[in-house]
């Protein structure tokens, strides 16, 4: 075995599995990239750290001088990164995460020493969002990395995730993975489509549950700045949505190829079959999905043992993505 | 939109489609497409599962009992 000098060093070089098994159509390959192998458990470990990195190279964050804080929204997995690599660099962070949360996530925030501050469960990741710019605002000495908005986000996907992804299969043909920030989608979608045009860059949108019923009106809507600074609407060839009950049927059938994974993971897996399901008969293609995240913090949501439809209502009222 | 969750709609573009609802329901004009007759900034419009911005927009054409949804963007990021 290889040995490292920090658990940061594990960050990244992820394996790729065949679930091929589950593809609609014979002459189809999914294939997907294990995310949850990161150290703090999701493709967020990559994001965390670049943004940390970048700050501390622009000069924003000081490696070794004491009582710096950060500040960022979550509604879970890049909270939990970064609590990761903040605590290494010894670094406060202070995240603001929607009530609404599974409890797995609150309490690995609190296990890596980050401080949590509530934001309305009503309001959703846009309440966060909200939240942490005005507090950010009100105290300027805080940092704040905004991963919505920060170049460094994509920036980590389009240097480590995209390469090993050409690497490890290079006869890609269909790239999938879930929206969220769009750091995976425009740094990895960006990374591929200038060295194979003809790539296809799919987006699978998460149902909104809960989050559309806190929005007053579309004016609370929300796109990421670094969608609109990498040109997203160009970059993505489609953008399907997956809904709640679909995204948990998806999560329980990978178990039969041997994968615990989060929900999200079976939005983007369903998200891959559909992409497959357009595929012509007779012509081959290689879909390559993002797995980003194990099920282990999802356990609460009874998602693999409860009645789907009990998990479905409950999914509505709790932000699992 | 007057309460209701799903309604039946004529149309045979997604333009159309979104010019009758506001015909039925005016509240909701400014709320679904700008003066120039482009889909509003925060909405997301699906034909079935499909996100019509990669479809021709509001060019997309639908058929009959075509499902079509409307959600405003919201900020993801647990991913």
């Amino acid at each position: 075995m290889t040995r490292y000098a920090s658990v940061l060093d594990l960050v990244g070089n992820t394996p790729v599995v065949d679930v091929s098994v589950l593809s609609p159509k014979a002459n189809v390959t999914i294939l997907a990239k294990l995310e949850g192998r990161n150290p703090a458990g999701s493709v967020k470990d990559r994001v965390a750290l670049s943004l940390v990195e970048a700050a501390e190279r622009e000069g924003r964050l000081i490696p070794g001088k004491p009582d710096q804080t950060l500040i960022e929204p979550s509604s879970g997995n890049t909270g939990i990164a970064l609590a990761l690599v903040c605590r290494l660099r010894d670094y406060h962070l202070k995240v603001v995460l929607p009530t609404n949360v599974s409890p797995e996530r609150r309490q690995l925030l609190l296990a890596f020493g980050a401080e949590i501050i509530d934001s309305p469960g009503a309001e959703g990741s846009n309440g966060a969002v909200r939240l942490a710019q005005r507090l950010s605002e009100e105290n300027p000495e805080w940092v704040f990395l905004y991963q919505y908005a920060n170049p460094a986000n994509p920036l980590a996907h389009y240097t480590t995730t995209g390469p090993e992804i050409l690497a490890d299969v290079p006869e890609v043909t269909h790239f999938v993975a879930g929206l969220g920030t769009s750091g995976t989608l425009m740094g990895v979608g960006r990374f591929l489509k200038e060295r194979r045009p003809d790539v296809q860059i799919w987006a699978v949108e998460p149902p909104s549950g809960e989050m559309v019923d806190g929005l007053r009106s579309l004016e609370d809507g929300y796109v990421p700045p670094i969608f609109t600074d990498n040109d997203g609407e160009h970059l993505l060839d489609r953008k399907v949505i997956v809904r709640a009950r679909e995204s948990i049927e998806w999560t329980r059938r990978l178990t039969e190829v041997g994968l615990f994974v989060g929900l999200s993971s079976g939005a983007a897996v369903a998200g891959a079959v559909k992409c497959a399901a357009t595929i012509p008969d007779g012509e081959a293609a290689t879909i390559v999905t993002i797995i980003a995240d194990d099920g282990w913090k999802y356990l609460s949501t009874g998602a693999w043992s409860d009645d789907v439809e009990d998990v479905v209502e409950r999914a509505k009222s709790i932000i699992y993505f | 939109m007057g309460g209701a969750s799903v309604i039946a709609v004529d149309g045979s573009t997604v333009g159309e489609v979104l010019l009758q609802l506001t015909t039925t329901y005016p509240a909701i004009k400014g709320q679904l497409l700008n003066d120039d007759g482009t889909l509003h900034r925060f909405l997301n419009v699906y034909v079935n599962d499909d996100d019509v911005r990669y479809l021709g927009g509001v060019e997309a054409r639908i058929v009959n009992d075509d499902e079509i949804t409307l959600l405003p963007a919201v900020a993801g990021g647990a991913w």
